[in-house]
């Protein structure tokens, strides 16, 4: 390393940088980098938002340390950006002057050929029976068909082609760089939520009514699309034959939606085919049930009713819910409940549901009565219930199953509980992201410099025509000869064939001599 | 015919290709064991100066005569027994064979299940390998990768593996289609998937060989232009080179169905990582043989590392990790 000047250092520094081997280094440690991020679960990621916090309950000993490390964040890590920052870098620094050196190349004429063009890698000789200028003429047509910027000079024949590779290269190298503004524009500007919807109720495109929101840093929260949706039915079905037995086979959720300008209009919502209002989209994600209950106290007063939430615990739809009446007298109530879409039970055994669709709904509830906590001013959590300061109702005996429009009565004069029937809910994915039709171009355009930039061959060919010095012989010898200027082998030796089928061609066009050439191939052989 | 026979059809003409790949393998590893055989006592003969061997020797020749035997640069030798060449032929035509009786098989399959026949672990393996035999049977055909044929009996094994995994393990009966997978982009995306997964593997069967080539050839102290392990890798290099724009085609279908399904195009999801993972390790190889110091062995190795990325996608993420992608059933 020179440790010379600041100057001459830094000129090093990027030299080395924006240099092929520091390309191939840093793709490689690239893709080492991002296998960490797929096998442990992240942060922001979309699948699955509660696994980072259940893989850290469930590894408390190395999680602080693996989170110390960023590895539940790999892709946001400083790390990994520093890797890919690295080498867009190393790639602007190196596609760009090789571009410009390129566009000044092709603004030039082709170089001369090199001395020996037989020595080129596929370079080959010929002594054909004829004069110069019958042989220049046959080789400029022949050259014509597959190349461009076909050239005479003396008696040299210079012809290119592909440099049309190059600009698909730079195409390619630079849309990684668009493609990255489309990510960075959606990540600054986007948002995207979640909601639940239950049968006949609705939902209005403003932060309060999602479940859960994430804005991006420039996103305007007040500024959402104005629009409201009412889920007016859901209907899903299920695989009934034996082999596939339960698994999903449509979703369909029906929604009348309204816009900004007072449109108003029905649509199916179904998997793959979202709501599309002024590029905020609306994806079936999920569903569920939703048990409708009403609890009278032992007032005989409805303090609670209306369907809950349910979440599925298991593919055949099995859910569990909570729900509290903080309002009933003389003790408040809550419920810890199970639904059962299709309920059997073999012997004593527990109850448990065997198909996901509702052919045998099913409520087991377990009561409890106390104090909620619900007066503390404490944020609670909806879909949790602390039973630390509550008293089992009935004492713990089995939980009671109901049937739709079946009622249980409480014990100690607290009440009733009524299940009236089942809604359904459907999952809603939300999200705008101002950068997709960016990202798109930017896919596109990299799929084109690809396809360019691979399939096309440039290379240079020259054919030089010279008088045999053995006066005595009348023959012209024709070297023809190449070079690659792609570094795929597969492209020197299409250039090989290119040379040999310009040379046969020519051969054939003056019907040489038999005896003759061959005595010309010992020559060349020694060469 | 109802569908339950379709679907019995689809089981039986796949059960036949595996026991044609099989013959096809015991056919080339016989031919090729002979093969091998022959050419040693053919070294014998190389060393005699001859007429084919001047005219071989690329870059210093002068050549009008039409009526020299055309030199041999593929590594195939011309003077080998006419049996061993028949033994070689049979078992290419039985790849052939198992190549129509897959494809049948695949017809049949989505007529008994009413879709398109790709959408879980069987019908991507049984698929999978239709399409990296036919690349390999392309490929073989055209003069300058016919160097493929010596990897004929890997080929063949692969496929008769494959095969049998599907039938066995993970072999799952014709049934309809779970929603989120009912979408005209996952019949592309996935079809791309495949193509380039059959480029990859017969890529990857020429890059081991390659490298098992180079060490035989450094022993030997052979190593010039035109040696065997030149010829394999760039046989594995037009492989990559078609493959590696399908693979990124692939990639961005499957971003659209992303946006589509779940409303954002990239999400870092296990199997959408593991794609990246290995378009950037085929993106590393394809600048690798385009560096000094990194062609040749180094690049074979950037390449494996690719295969074994994809293939780790395709079994790995879904037995082990799982995802939004999981639902692909095993
Ligand atoms: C962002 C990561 C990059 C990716 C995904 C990428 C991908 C590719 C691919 C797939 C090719 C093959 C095209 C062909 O062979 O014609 C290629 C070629 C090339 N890349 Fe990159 N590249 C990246 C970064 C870089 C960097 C950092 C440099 C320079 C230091 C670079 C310089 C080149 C050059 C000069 C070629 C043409 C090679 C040739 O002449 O065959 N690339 N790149």
């Amino acid at each position: 390393m020179p440790a010379t000047s600041p100057t001459i250092l830094a000129r090093w520094a990027w030299r080395q940088l924006t240099s092929m081997r520091t390309a191939v280094a840093l793709l490689a440690l690239l893709a080492l980098a991002a296998v960490p991020g797929s096998l442990l679960p992240q942060r922001n990621v979309a699948s699955d938002p509660g696994a980072v916090a259940a893989f850290i309950r469930e590894n408390p000993r190395i999680s602080p340390l693996l989170d110390r490390l960023g590895l539940f964040e790999v892709y946001a890590s400083p790390g990994f950006a520093a890797v890919y920052v690295l080498l867009l870098v190393s790639m602007t620094g190196c596609v760009v002057p090789r571009c410009l050196k390129l566009w000044r190349d092709s603004r030039r004429s082709t170089p001369a050929a090199p001395r020996t063009l037989v020595g080129t890698t596929s370079g080959r000789r010929v002594a054909l029976e004829t004069d110069v200028s019958t042989a220049l003429d046959l080789v400029v047509p022949l050259l014509r068909r597959r190349h461009r910027r076909v050239r005479v000079v003396d008696h040299e024949v210079r012809a290119e082609r592909g440099q049309v590779r190059e600009l698909g290269n730079l195409l390619f190298h630079l849309s990684i760089l668009v493609l990255l503004a489309g990510i960075a524009l959606g990540k600054l500007a986007g948002f995207e939520g979640r909601v639940a919807i239950i049968e006949g109720q609705s939902f209005t495109n403003s932060v309060a009514q999602y479940d859960e929101f994430t804005p991006a840093a420039l996103t305007d929260v007040d500024a959402l699309e104005p629009v409201s949706l009412t889920l007016e039915q859901f209907d899903a079905s299920f695989a009934g034959d034996p082999e596939s037995r339960g698994e999903p086979r449509s979703f369909e959720a029906t929604v009348r939606w309204s816009g900004a300008d007072g449109e108003e209009a029905e649509q199916v919502i179904r998997p793959n085919a979202p709501l599309d209002v002024n590029e905020t989209k609306f994806f079936l994600t999920g569903h569920g049930y939703a048990p409708r209950i009403t609890v009278t106290d032992g007032r005989g007063e409805v303090v609670f009713s209306g369907p809950t939430i349910f979440y599925p615990i298991d593919s055949s739809y099995t859910s569990d819910g909570i729900l509290k009446a903080p309002d009933a007298r003389p003790g408040q109530l809550a419920f810890q409940g199970l639904f059962l879409p299709t309920a059997e039970q073999v012997d004593d055994g527990a109850p448990f549901s065997s198909f996901p669709a509702p052919v045998n709904p099913r409520l087991l509830l377990t009561g409890w009565t106390g104090d909620l906590g619900l007066d503390t001013g404490e944020a609670q959590n909806v879909f949790t219930l602390d039973t630390s300061n509550l008293e089992r109702i009935g004492g713990g005996d089995d939980r009671t199953m109901l049937a739709p429009g079946e009622t249980m009565r409480l014990p100690d004069g607290l009440g009733s509980v009524r299940f009236d029937g089942v809604s359904r809910f459907a999952n809603f994915q939300i999200a705008h992201d101002p950068g997709k039709e960016i990202s798109l171009v930017a896919g596109l355009m990299l799929l084109l410099g690809l396809t360019v930039s691979l399939t096309v061959r440039r290379w240079r060919v020259w054919v030089r025509v010279q008088p045999d010095p053995q006066v005595s012989t009348g023959l012209v010898i024709v070297e023809v000869g190449g070079r690659s200027l792609t570094k795929r082998r597969s492209d020197e030796q299409a250039l090989a064939a290119e040379i040999d089928r310009i040379t046969d061609d020519l051969v054939e066009a003056t019907t040489p001599i038999p005896g003759r050439a061959s005595t010309r191939e010992h020559e060349g052989a020694i060469q | 015919m109802t569908s339950s026979t379709y679907a019995l059809v689809s089981d039986r003409l796949v059960l036949c290709a595996m026991v044609v790949y099989v013959l096809a393998m015991l056919s080339l590893a016989v031919g090729s064991a002979l093969t091998s055989r022959g050419r040693r006592r053919a070294a014998v003969a190389d060393r005699l100066p001859s007429a084919v061997a001047l005219t071989a020797a690329r870059g210093a020749t002068v050549t009008v005569d039409r009526g020299l035997p055309e030199p041999d640069l593929h590594g195939s030798s011309p003077r080998s027994a006419p049996g061993t060449t028949r033994l070689t032929a049979i078992g290419t035509s039985l790849l052939g064979l198992g190549l129509v009786l897959t494809v049948a098989g695949i017809v049949a399959r989505g007529a008994a299940a009413g879709r398109v026949p790709w959408s879980n672990m069987y019908e991507f393996t049984v698929v999978g390998v239709a399409a990296f035999m036919a690349a390999y049977l392309v490929l073989v055909a055209r003069p300058r990768t016919r160097v493929l044929l010596a990897a004929g009996v890997w080929i063949a094994g692969a496929a008769g593996l494959f095969l049998g995994l599907a039938l066995t393990v993970l072999y799952t009966p014709a049934a309809g289609l779970i929603p989120v997978l009912d979408s005209a982009w996952l019949v592309i995306h996935v079809a791309a998937a495949i193509v380039a997964g059959g480029l990859f593997t017969v890529g990857a069967v020429a890059s081991v060989l390659h490298l098992v080539q180079l060490r035989r050839e450094r022993r030997r102290g052979v190593g010039s232009a035109s040696s065997r392990a030149e010829t394999l890798e760039q046989a594995a290099q037009t492989a990559y080179t078609i493959a590696f724009p399908i693979w990124t085609f692939a990639v961005i279908a499957g971003a659209i169905w992303a946006e589509n399904s779940w409303g954002r195009y990239w999400g870092w999801d296990p199997k959408e990582t593991w794609a990246f993972i290995t378009w950037v390790f085929y993106a590393a190889y394809l600048h690798a043989q385009a560096t000094a110091g990194w062609r040749g062995k180094k690049a074979s190795w950037l390449g494996l590392a690719g295969y074994l990325a994809f293939l780790f996608n395709f079994i790995g993420v879904n037995i082990w990790v799982g995802g939004l992608h999981s639902y692909a059933g095993v």
